[in-house]
C-alpha cells in the first residue's frame, strides 16, 4: 500500500543523502520524494511516497527515526490528512485542440499559465490520481513535456508535525 | 585558551579521559600528530602497520573494555582503508570514534590528492559522520562523537576533520553539556510491558532464553546470570553473546545457529516461548524463517527499535537498556505470587537432557594429525578458560566458540556480523593493551591471519606478548567445507598454496615460533607456550591440523533449526 511519510530533519548538507541512502541500502522504494525549508530556518520538511507492507513501513519509520538528522517522522496515511502535489504540463497546442484543452484544463481546475503559438503550459494542483487523470485525458503524443513536485501533505485539524 | 584546532583534539581526548589511540600518520593529519607530540600527556599513540589493523585494535580494545575505541587516520587512503574495521564494528554495534583527516575545506571537491569524501564512503557503515568545517565547532562535535557512539546502541562514528581546521586558532573548554535534540535513546523499558512478559515466562511450559551480544554490550551479565537463575529456564547464546552466561553453568546449551549444538537449536524449534534479550533474530541464528520457532510466542528485549520485528514477528516487544529491563524482570519476579509450571519445566528439562547426551561437539580423537578441535580444547585447559580470546573468521572461529567456554562477558573477541578475516591479530593488540598482563589469545587460521600479519611488527614495537593459535590445515576451510557439501568437492580456489614458514616469519620479527604437528606433544608444548618462559613475548604457534575435519554440528542453508547435520 501506498504511504505518505512525512519527517523535519536538521536543515544540514548530507541529511537528505542519509534518508535517500537508507532507502537504497535497504532496498525500499521511493516514489516521489520532496524536500524544502520551514519556518525555522534549522528545519527542513522531507515527504517521500513509499510503498510495501505494513511490516516495511514499521521498519521504515523505525529506521528514519533512527538517523541522527531526522528530528520527527510521521506516517500521513495512518490518519486522516490532506494531501497535494503540483503539475507544470507543457502541451502542444495546435487547430481545435487549443480551444479542447482550454476547456480540459478548466474541467480540472487548472490553469494555462504559459502560451505560445504552439503550446500550452498547464499548472494544476491536486492529489496524485488527479494529475495523472489529467495527463490520461491527453493523446500522448501531444505531451511536450512533465514535471510534477512528488506530494506534500499535512494532518487534517489542529493536530501538527512539529518540534 | 585559544589553540589551533590539532590541538582542540589533543586536549579534547585527554579530557575525555581517552588512554589509546590507534592510527597512522599522513598528509592531512599531520597537524594533529605535531599536537600529539607537543601536547599529549596520558594519551597515548600506538603506531600500526596499516589503518585497517588501527581499527580492529581500537574495536579489540572497546569490546574487552567497554570503552571506546579511538582512531586516526589521515584522508584518502587512510579513511578508505579504515573502512573494513569501520563496518566491522558498525555491523557489531561496538563504540567507536574515528577520526580522519581531509584536505583543506577550499579543496574539497576539487579531486586533491588524497581526497576521497569520506563522510560519504562511510555513510552507510556508521552510526552517524560528521565532517567539521570550522573549528569553532570542533569540541562540541568531539562531543556529540563520543556521545553517539556509547549511548544507546552503540556503534562507530567518524569525524572528518580538513587540514585547514587543525591549523585554525579557536577558544577551547571542554564541553560539559551535549545536545541532539533528535537523539534521545530510550532509557527504561516500558513497566506494563515487562510485567506483561514475566507472567508469560511463569506461564510457559517449553521456555528458552536467548541472549546475545546486547547484554554485553549493555553490562548485564549479572542481571542475567540472577533472572536465569531465578527462573531456571535453559539458556542458548549467541555466537557475539558467549560469555554473558557462564558456559559452565548447567542451565547453559551453549551457543545455537549455524554451528550450534543440537541442544540450543532443537530447543529452541520446540519451545513455547523464546525470550530474546539483546539479540537481533540473525540469519546465522534463525536458519530458514518459514520454518523457525513454529510453536513459540517471543519476547524481546532491545535498545533499539529497530530490530525488533525486523526478521521475525515479536508478541511482547520491550524496547529498553537490557540492564534495567531486566533489574526491573527480576523485581517483579521476586514480588510476584505466579509460580513457574515445575512439572512442565521438569519434563522440559528431561526432554533438553536427552537432546544433550547426543554430545554433538564429541570428534574422532583418534589417528595421527591433530584435530583442529582438540587444540582450542587443549589451549582452554592450559589457560584455564581465562584468557582473552580474540579470533579471526572461518573454521577456526566457530572451533573457539563450541571448545572454548566462556564464563565471563568480554572475553570472547570475534567479527560476528560482518565475518572480517583479519580482525584477530589487530583486534588481540588492543585487549593487549588494555590488559598488559592478560593472557591474549588470538586464535587463527593460516588464510586470515595473511591479512593483517603485517602487525606482528607493531606487536614487536610495543611489546604486545600476544599468543597467535594459527589452526593451520592449508586450506581455506571453512569455504572448503561449504564447497565439499554444496559444490560437489569442486575447491575452487580454497587451497593455500606458498604458505610462508611461520616460525621464521615470527622469528624475523623478533617473536617466538612453535610449530605443533604431533597430538601426542601437542599439550606439553602448549604449556611451555604459556609458561612464564614467555610470558612477555609474542608466540606463533603454527598448529599443523587435519584438513578433513569440518565444523559441526551444521544448519545448511535454507534448514530449519531441527534440520541439523551432526557428524
Amino acid at each position: 500500500m501506498k504511504h505518505i511519510i512525512s519527517m523535519l530533519m536538521e536543515n544540514e548538507s548530507g541529511a537528505l543523502s542519509r534518508v535517500s541512502g537508507l532507502f537504497s541500502a535497504r532496498g525500499y522504494n521511493i516514489h516521489a520524494l520532496t524536500v524544502a525549508p520551514t519556518e525555522d530556518e534549522t528545519l527542513s520538511r522531507l515527504t517521500l511516497v513509499t510503498s510495501g507492507t505494513e511490516q516495511q513501513i514499521e521498519q521504515i519509520v523505525k529506521h528514519l527515526n533512527r538517523l541522527i538528522d531526522v528530528v520527527k517522522v510521521l506516517d500521513l496515511t495512518e490518519g486522516s490528512h490532506i494531501e497535494r502535489e503540483l503539475m507544470l504540463i507543457k502541451l502542444s497546442a495546435t487547430g481545435d485542440m487549443r480551444e479542447e484543452y482550454s476547456r480540459l484544463t478548466a474541467i480540472f481546475r487548472g490553469d494555462i499559465i504559459d502560451v505560445t503559438g504552439t503550446t500550452y503550459t498547464v499548472q494544476m494542483v491536486g492529489q496524485s490520481q488527479k494529475l495523472d487523470a489529467f495527463i490520461n485525458a491527453i493523446d500522448p503524443g501531444l505531451i511536450l513535456e512533465t514535471v510534477r513536485s512528488g506530494t506534500v501533505g499535512v494532518l487534517r485539524g489542529e493536530k501538527c508535525l512539529h518540534i | 585558551m585559544e589553540m589551533t584546532g590539532a590541538r582542540i583534539f589533543v586536549n579534547y581526548l585527554e579530557d575525555e579521559g581517552v588512554e589509546h589511540i590507534w592510527g597512522y600518520p599522513g598528509g592531512a593529519v599531520l597537524p594533529i600528530y605535531d599536537a600529539i607530540d607537543t601536547d599529549a600527556k596520558k594519551l597515548n599513540h600506538i603506531l600500526v602497520r596499516h589503518e585497517q589493523a588501527a581499527v580492529h585494535a581500537a574495536d579489540g580494545y572497546a569490546r574487552s573494555t567497554g570503552k571506546p575505541g579511538v582512531v586516526l587516520v589521515t584522508s584518502g587512503p587512510g579513511a578508505t582503508n579504515a573502512v573494513t574495521g569501520i563496518a566491522t564494528a558498525y555491523m557489531d554495534s561496538i563504540p567507536m570514534v574515528c577520526i580522519t583527516g581531509q584536505v583543506a575545506t577550499s579543496m574539497i571537491g576539487l579531486d586533491a590528492f588524497q581526497e576521497i569524501d569520506t563522510v560519504g564512503v562511510t555513510r552507510p557503515i556508521v552510526k552517524h559522520n560528521f565532517l567539521v568545517k570550522d573549528v569553532n565547532d570542533l569540541a562540541s562535535t568531539l562531543k556529540k562523537a563520543f556521545h553517539l557512539a556509547t549511548t544507546g546502541r552503540p556503534g562507530p562514528v567518524v569525524v572528518d576533520i580538513p587540514k585547514d581546521v587543525q591549523n585554525a586558532k579557536s577558544n577551547y573548554e571542554y564541553p560539559q553539556e551535549v545536545d541532539i535534540r533528535s537523539y534521545l535513546p530510550v532509557t527504561k523499558g516500558h513497566s506494563g510491558q515487562i510485567k506483561k512478559a514475566v507472567e508469560m515466562m511463569l506461564a510457559a511450559k517449553r521456555p528458552m532464553l536467548y541472549t546475545g551480544g546486547g547484554v554485553i554490550l549493555g553490562e548485564a551479565s549479572a542481571e542475567l546470570t540472577q533472572m536465569t537463575h531465578k527462573l531456571g529456564f535453559p539458556i542458548v547464546q549467541t555466537l557475539m553473546g558467549l560469555g554473558a552466561f557462564p558456559a559452565s553453568d548447567k542451565q547453559s546449551l551453549g551457543m545455537l545457529g549455524m554451528h550450534g549444538t543440537y541442544e540450543a537449536n532443537l530447543g529452541m524449534h520446540h519451545s513455547d516461548l523464546i525470550i530474546a534479550i539483546g539479540a537481533r533474530f540473525d540469519d546465522r541464528v534463525t536458519g530458514n524463517l518459514e520454518k523457525f520457532c513454529p510453536d513459540a510466542k517471543i519476547i524481546h528485549v532491545d535498545i533499539d527499535p529497530a530490530s525488533i520485528s525486523k526478521n521475525v514477528m515479536v508478541d511482547i516487544p520491550i524496547v529498553g537498556p537490557v540492564q534495567q529491563v531486566l533489574t526491573e524482570m527480576n523485581a517483579v519476579l521476586d514480588k510476584t505470587d505466579s509460580k513457574s509450571d515445575e512439572a512442565a519445566l521438569a519434563e522440559w528439562w528431561a526432554q533438553i537432557e536427552e537432546w544433550r547426551a547426543t554430545d554433538c561437539l564429541r570428534y574422532d580423537t583418534l589417528g595421527s594429525k591433530i584435530k583442529p578441535q582438540a587444540a582450542i580444547q587443549a589451549v582452554w585447559e592450559v589457560t584455564k578458560g581465562d584468557a582473552y580470546v580474540t579470533s579471526d573468521v572461518g573454521q577456526h572461529q566457530m572451533y573457539a566458540a563450541q571448545y572454548y567456554p566462556f564464563d565471563k562477558p568480554r572475553r570472547w573477541i570475534n567479527s560476528g556480523g560482518l565475518g572480517t578475516m583479519g580482525f584477530g591479530l589487530p583486534a588481540a593488540m588492543g585487549v593487549q593493551m588494555a590488559f598488559p598482563d592478560a593472557t591474549v589469545v588470538c586464535v587463527t587460521g593460516e588464510g586470515s591471519i595473511q591479512m593483517n600479519i603485517q602487525e606482528l611488527s607493531t606487536c614487536l614495537q610495543y611489546g604486545l606478548p600476544v599468543k597467535i593459535i594459527c589452526l593451520n590445515n592449508g586450506v581455506l576451510g571453512m569455504v572448503r567445507q561449504w564447497q565439499e557439501f554444496f559444490y560437489e568437492r569442486r575447491y575452487s580456489m580454497s587451497y593455500m598454496e606458498s604458505l610462508p614458514d611461520f616460525v621464521k616469519l615470527a622469528e624475523s620479527y623478533s617473536h617466538v615460533g612453535v610449530q605443533i604437528d604431533d597430538p601426542k606433544t601437542m599439550k606439553a608444548q602448549l604449556e611451555e607456550v604459556f609458561s612464564e618462559k614467555y610470558k612477555n613475548r609474542l608466540v606463533f604457534v603454527d598448529i599443523i591440523t587435519d584438513k578433513q575435519e569440518n565444523v559441526y554440528p551444521m544448519i545448511p542453508a535454507g534448514a530449519g533449526l531441527n534440520e541439523m547435520i551432526l557428524v
